[in-house]
């Protein structure tokens, strides 16, 4: 839908339809909305307050001393850019991975491509929830436990995502790419000059969902490390209450951290994200 | 890989004829092994080595160091069909499942059918719905353990109720299945949602020339325009409730919950594996869970082709 459209539209009357909806959608949002209010209401309280009995949504006095203190105390500068390192990473290596692969199995012919095909969409059952164990003694006799290498690279092998760009390279006038070819054009050329910058959605999508898995990621890096100055995100705000007790407040204060990030992003992309699903084919069918 | 070896095995008097094929096809070939190759040998390393790697450990008694293991046939898988702790916690993940994915289905497409209908703020009710996917599962985990949390929490005190979600059995899965619920249906409304937009706007308009109110039009044209996504979010929704593991540990203070009530299968698995250092023992736990999710899924494929001929 354009923005155009979009525009439109808002200026339309209001229906009694539409006011019911409107009201439904806003006390659905609430109920969403809800919890994260709470984090929020209680990372604002001291630690007493938030252990109070019975408990309350406002805090009766407003203080960032959580906030302050898992600032000072913790290493959450270094678990941000632990994070972020990791999911650049991630994010950069899948999408040149998978995007290759994506082509090379829906645009070139080879011996055994249907059973290579087989074996990669058998991938798509293999997890480190499902494989942990002998994943980690891989990736141990490959001495990567403690190092970033191992934390990226066992998660940059997603038969899934490659299984949506095969999708949707396979729906490419083919015309397109022998146009090119009769003027002379290579494989290498065609993909980067045609193929890329069509996909452009699809890849936007492909990237973010990746960003966004490999940030939440938990599983995987609580195995593989053991030095807490590598500890991502998700993973370092877990021990905050391991080591002390719990603290609500500062736990709450990190989790929104940790979270407030891709929210952030997610406000500003979300029209993009929803086209690029609907682009990649994975909506439609 | 395949075809070279091939071609060095054809005798050295082929046909020419053939000999034109075979370039063509090795040139195939090597664009699209190119191509493929990067991805591919990240796969090889960490997809497929250690799934070869797991059935030849499983095989053997190895502990976490790899070193001194030796060959114990049998052994880990007769000794973990006959573990009742095993069958519990595959029956926790199972029951997770069952539980989560109906609900989610349903609850992410009535969100999306909502977000869809309403013509204003459209931003603000995506944003709404999608904003828990984004947190980190221990996040929202975390949030959801204090919510639930008896005396302190908020979700009692809001509804009026002294419920012991976290520390009763017979509550402790439920309370992670709503936070799931929560945390995750995002992903699915998001995949709804964008279906929703692809169905052609024409079809309802000539159905609306035809006198269908909008009970037939949802009848008749939203939902059989949606049977493919339905199908899609009810796959993804199984393969990953099986994997249950992140938000039950964190609710559960990495532990297995009240009476061992809430231990997932993976959670199992990873006890023997990195807590009692029996990794061949995990190692062969690892590969029956494998071959379940390969059996859901082979399942669920056949299951289509045969909707699929029914209809034709």
């Amino acid at each position: 839908m354009s923005a155009t459209q979009v525009r439109l539209k808002t200026r339309k009357p209001w229906t009694p339809s539409q006011i019911v909806l409107t009201l439904i959608g806003a006390a659905v949002s609430v109920v969403f909305m809800a919890p994260i209010a709470a984090a929020l209401f209680t990372s604002l309280k001291s630690e007493a307050e938030a252990a109070e009995i019975p408990p309350h949504w406002l805090p009766k006095v407003w203080t960032t001393q959580a906030w302050k203190s898992l600032w000072e105390t913790g290493n959450v500068g270094n678990w941000f850019v632990n994070s972020l390192v990791v999911s650049v990473c991630v994010t950069t290596i899948v999408l040149i991975v998978s995007a290759l692969a994506g082509y090379g199995f829906a645009r070139t012919e080879f011996r055994g491509k249907s059973l290579l095909m087989g074996v990669v969409m058998s991938g798509l059952m293999v997890s480190p929830a499902v494989l942990g164990v002998p994943l980690f003694t891989t990736v141990q006799q490959m001495g990567m436990v403690d190092t970033y290498w191992g934390m990226i690279l066992p998660q940059c092998a997603p038969a899934a995502m490659v299984y949506i760009l095969y999708k949707f390279f396979q729906g490419i006038p083919r015309e397109l790419e022998e146009a090119a070819f009769i003027d002379g054009a290579g494989r290498w050329r065609v993909f980067f000059t045609i193929v890329v910058p069509l996909a452009r959605p699809s890849l936007a999508a492909v990237g973010i969902f990746t960003f966004i898995a490999s940030w939440n990621n938990f599983l995987w890096p609580y195995m593989v490390t053991n030095n807490p100055d590598l500890m991502t995100m998700p993973n370092g705000i877990a021990t905050v209450m391991n080591s002390y007790g719990i603290q609500w407040a500062q736990l709450m204060a990190g989790g929104l951290m940790a979270g407030l990030p891709l929210i952030v992003v997610f406000v500003f992309f979300q029209r993009q994200i929803v086209a690029g699903v609907a682009h990649t084919g994975l909506a439609g069918q | 890989m395949t075809t070279s070896a091939q071609t060095v095995a054809v005798p050295a008097r082929a046909k020419t004829a053939t000999a034109a094929a075979t370039v063509r096809r090795k040139q195939g070939f090597q664009h699209g092994g190119w191509f493929i190759a990067p991805f591919l040998a990240l796969f090889a390393v960490f997809v497929v080595w250690p799934l070869l790697r797991g059935v030849w450990l499983s095989f053997t008694d190895a502990n976490i160091s790899g070193e001194g293991a030796s060959f114990v046939g049998l052994d880990n898988y007769r000794e973990a069909l006959n573990d009742q702790a095993m069958w519990d916690a595959l029956g926790h993940s199972a029951y997770f499942t069952l539980l989560v994915v109906p609900c989610i289905t349903l609850l992410a497409f009535l969100l999306a059918m909502l977000a869809h209908h309403i013509e204003r703020g459209k931003w603000l009710w995506r944003l709404c719905f999608f904003a828990p996917f984004l947190l980190p599962s221990t996040v929202a985990a975390n949030m959801w353990q204090w919510l639930f949390t008896q005396g302190i929490g908020l979700f009692n005190e809001t509804f009026g109720l002294d419920t012991p979600w976290l520390t009763d059995k017979s509550y402790a899965m439920l309370a992670i299945v709503i936070t799931t619920l929560w945390w995750t249906v995002g992903f699915s409304f998001l995949l709804y949602l964008a279906a929703l937009q692809g169905i052609p706007g024409h079809l309802y308009e000539a159905a609306k020339l035809d006198g269908a109110n909008a009970w037939h039009r949802m009848v008749h044209i939203t939902l059989p325009m949606l049977r493919n996504i339905t199908g899609l979010v009810i796959a993804l929704q199984i393969l990953a409730s099986l994997q249950l593991f992140d938000q039950a540990v964190v609710m559960m203070d990495f532990g297995p919950g009240p009476e061992l009530s809430t231990r997932s299968f993976v959670q199992y698995t990873l006890e023997q594996g990195f807590t009692a250092y029996r990794v061949g023992y995990a190692s062969a736990m690892s590969i029956i869970f494998f071959v379940i999710i390969a059996a859901v899924a082979l399942g669920r494929m056949a299951l289509l082709r045969t909707r699929e001929e029914g209809t034709r």
